[in-house]
């Protein structure tokens, strides 16, 4: 009998053109936090997904207790012991919290068909009370604030306790993505506090929290664990290290193409205002140019970037494209002035899933492929394959649709549709979120080789390396203001800790 | 537990009562049409139409309440004239009737709720085993009921002449329609069903965000095929009800439920997006339904006008309830 409560056995799993988890083996003891830390895309989120019973390995065991289990669901997951906390949020709003903490989990409540509501009402205030919070259980879970609902989660996962017999092992994914700074203390002071009847995994890409809260720390880079590390013997600037690695070798952000922005502006915001969200931005793009926009969430950046593409409409202020002031709040507006947007969602906001290339990149300017009136499917077939060639998109066909391509290659896919309508400012919101690191290099050379044809790029970046790698002008923002402007040229970039002091 | 920082606690009991309202529109809704069509028309409250405006309601009301649980659980179910349609025939057929020598009196009654049951049963399966949008498996369904339903009647009326079958429609306890009765224990039925069981708390997870609910461990599969089963029963009681009051059992006896029981629980505030909404809702949707075309008929409207203002209500409720729902979700 291994000391182990769970553990994690040369685990592999591929999808199409990635490598999302390549002999991965890992374990968690009783009473441990384990924090997991990685970039966007490192392979955290599949393990995770295979934990749950979302995905299945391709290679390797995972054992809980010692016992090799198959897990096929969320149910069956949480039968071993094992819940996890979603990061986007897994609580239904139109339910209350007795009803979310026990739903699905119900039986321990009815007697002939009937649920007894004073009883679960008990227990639901019973596995709060393991969280320490004191809410009305029969209040609805749309009236809590983020956090709070958080907390409900924490809690439900918590009441696997009772129901298992087991210890659990809860998986914590992302949880303070979106918490302010007194919440996640007192999550944090919670998480320590549950320390002694549960066993946590913590997931962050904020080492600085990791250090905090976690007793070892795994290190996952491109699909593979590339370090274990006790807390207390690491620190930020190895975990750095061990993470982001290969940023170093200068050339990944194709830094020696980047040119000399042009004399003429493009994009030139004034004044530009909407209360609650950003105030006075001002900034000028030239032609060529990359702006990278960096941040904390809440900064505004997002805002801006959807501003500026049409999608929010601002209160006071005015936008101009070469010198032509645009129609604000119209996405159609923006798209004939030659705004290109890209939005950090691909598949909701970016592209039409189930339309296969042809059609996604026809859809903002339909008049390329329209003779008399009509759809010449044949014109729109041969636009797409030269789309597939010039941009180097792998695909079965153009007939595919755009749900069976890799994230790198509908990504490719949402640039060749604004490119095909002769584009001159590209919004780039995370371009490179959630692709493998071949596809981001590629990305970042079709990024360079747009700016020489004179496509003019603001970007929010999916990491501070990728801003200011990629730019030749940084723009910091916090809280709604523009508080630094800073060339970042090839040979002389700024370091990160200049640029976080603008956002901080 | 007194560190729990502003923001942490539960929101304001000012929020929670947000989510009653939905409830009060209808109501003050229906009291306004009642003394609306009374000033039109005093006979509106004359004992007479009362206890028809009772009669009418409780069957719609027995048929909008399976329709009820599907539209939350975010699908739809279109079958219900087909199902009324084959209930009826069944009934026609089996209990004492003038054509043929049959009077199985309370079986006949079992006989057409059971077919009413398999039905939605069938509606269920097809729908989430095989993968159907809800939308185009009980449209299916709704055809071959009522091609069915032709079919074994022959396209003619069969007498019911069962007396206690007809006394469940036609006759009275007291001053009340006897109809009363079983659209209230229908009624309390459901409600017990929608409050007090998992199925009803799974109905509403569903409908809230199935994909969340599949996390949960909900089995999504198997509470969508008892919503759809549940649904046949009521709208099989319905068609035994409704061939009663009209002594016959006929495949066109179902005409005009579909839109008016959907009518009935959008109207009275369950949300065509699911996940909102319940029996009682549709119990005030179902009276401002029969009230409105009740007092078309007694301010002499014409007919197919009738049809029409139904379709403006119907549309206008879609629109009340979405801009209602929406208030109680902050995603």
């Amino acid at each position: 009998m291994s000391d182990y409560l769970l553990e994690v056995r040369n685990v592999s799993k591929s999808f199409p053109g990635v490598k999302a988890l390549d002999d991965v083996s890992l374990f968690v003891k009783p009473n441990e936090i384990v924090g997991l830390v990685g970039e966007n895309g490192a392979g955290k989120s599949t393990l995770l997904k295979i934990l749950i019973g979302a995905y299945h390995p391709d290679e390797g065991q995972v054992l809980i207790r010692d016992k090799p289990v198959e897990i096929r669901s969320v149910k069956e997951a949480e039968e071993h012991g094992l819940a996890m906390v979603f990061q986007e949020q897994s609580l239904l709003p139109n339910l209350t919290v007795r009803e979310n903490i026990f739903l699905a989990n119900e039986e321990q409540f009815i007697r002939y068909g009937v649920i007894n509501w004073k009883k679960m009402d008990q227990e639901a205030r019973r596995q709060l009370a393991k969280v320490e919070l004191d809410i009305d259980p029969a209040s609805y879970t749309s009236d809590l604030t983020f956090a709070t609902r958080q907390m409900v989660e924490l809690a439900r996962a918590m009441s696997l306790e009772d129901r298992t017999q087991y210890q659990p092992i809860v998986i914590l994914d992302e949880p303070t993505t979106v918490l302010e700074k007194a919440e996640k203390e007192l999550l944090f002071e919670r998480v320590r506090a549950l320390k002694d009847r549960a066993s946590i995994v913590f997931v962050s890409h904020h080492l600085d929290e990791i250090l905090e809260l976690t007793d070892r720390v795994y290190v996952f880079k491109d699909g593979r664990k590339v370090a274990e590390r006790a807390t207390s013997e690491t620190n930020v600037g190895e975990l750095h290290r061990l993470m982001v690695g290969r940023e170093i070798k200068g050339e990944y952000y194709r830094q020696g193409k980047q040119i000399e922005a042009g004399e003429e502006i493009v994009l030139q915001v004034k004044n530009l205002n909407q209360s609650g969200k950003f105030k006075d931005i001002n900034f000028e793009l030239h032609k060529g140019e990359i702006i990278g926009i960096a941040g904390v969430l809440g900064s505004g950046r997002e805002e801006v970037c959807r501003t500026i593409a049409g999608v929010d409409k601002p209160e006071s202020g005015t936008i101009q494209i070469n010198g032509t002031t645009l129609h604000l709040g119209s996405p159609s507006a923006a798209i004939n002035a030659g705004i290109g947007y890209v939005p950090q969602d691909r598949g909701g906001e970016g592209l039409v899933l189930y339309l296969s290339l042809g059609p996604n990149i026809t859809l903002p300017d339909m008049s390329q492929v329209m003779r008399s009136g009509l759809v010449n499917l044949k014109a729109e077939r041969q636009l797409a394959e030269r789309w597939i060639d010039r941009m180097k998109i792998k695909t079965p066909g153009a007939d595919a649709l755009c749900l069976n391509l890799s994230g790198g290659n509908q990504q490719k896919v949402v640039l060749s549709k604004w490119l095909a309508t002769k584009v001159k400012v590209f919004v780039l919101d995370h371009p490179t979120r959630g692709i493998d690191v071949g596809a981001k290099e590629e990305v970042y050379e079709l990024i360079r080789e747009l700016a020489k044809q004179g496509i003019a790029f603001l970007l929010i970046a999916d990491t501070l390396e990728e801003t200011i790698g990629l730019s030749n002008i940084i723009i910091t923002m916090k809280d709604g203001e523009i508080t630094r402007r800073m060339e970042s040229p090839p040979d002389n970039k700024p370091s990160p800790v200049d640029v976080i002091e603008g956002m901080m | 537990m007194a560190s729990i920082p502003e923001g942490m606690s539960a929101g304001k009991s000012s929020l929670r009562s947000l989510r009653i309202p939905p409830l009060v529109g209808p109501i003050l809704i229906l009291i306004f049409l009642i003394l609306l069509v009374t000033l039109i028309n005093p006979r509106f409250l004359s004992s007479a139409n009362v206890a028809n405006l009772l009669r009418q309601s409780s069957i719609l009301l027995i048929v909008a309440i399976g329709e009820t649980y599907i539209i939350m659980m975010g699908s739809i179910d279109l079958s219900i004239e087909g199902v009324m349609a084959l209930t009826s025939v069944i009934i026609g057929i089996f209990a004492e009737n003038y054509f043929n020598n049959n009077d199985l009196g309370l079986i006949a009654v079992l006989l057409a709720v059971l077919i009413g049951v398999a039905m939605g049963f069938l509606n269920g399966v097809v729908h989430t085993k095989l993968r159907i949008p809800s939308f185009m498996a009980t449209l299916g369904m709704m055809y071959v009921g009522l091609g069915l339903a032709t079919w074994i009647s022959n396209g003619m009326n069969l007498p019911i002449l069962d007396p206690m079958i007809l006394s469940w429609a036609r006759g009275n306890t007291g001053p009340i329609p006897n109809l009363t009765f079983f659209g209230l224990a229908m009624f309390l039925i459901a409600f017990f069903l929608e409050r007090y069981t998992r199925f009803g708390r799974y109905v509403k997870a569903i409908g809230g965000a199935e994909d969340r609910a599949k996390l949960a461990g909900v089995p999504i599969d198997k509470y969508k095929i008892l919503a759809f089963t549940l649904a046949g029963f009521f709208v099989g009681v319905g068609g035994v009800l409704n061939s009663a009051r009209i002594g016959a059992g006929a495949a066109n006896s179902g005409l005009n439920y579909l839109f008016a029981a959907i009518t009935a629980v959008v109207v009275g505030g369950t949300a065509l997006t699911g996940g909102t909404g319940g029996v009682l809702q549709t119990l005030i949707g179902a009276m401002i339904v029969i009230v409105i075309g009740n007092g078309m008929v007694l301010a002499g409207v014409h007919s197919f006008v009738q049809l029409a203002v139904q379709g403006v209500i119907i549309t206008v409720a879609v629109i009340l309830t979405i801009d209602r729902s929406k208030l109680p979700f902050v995603k």
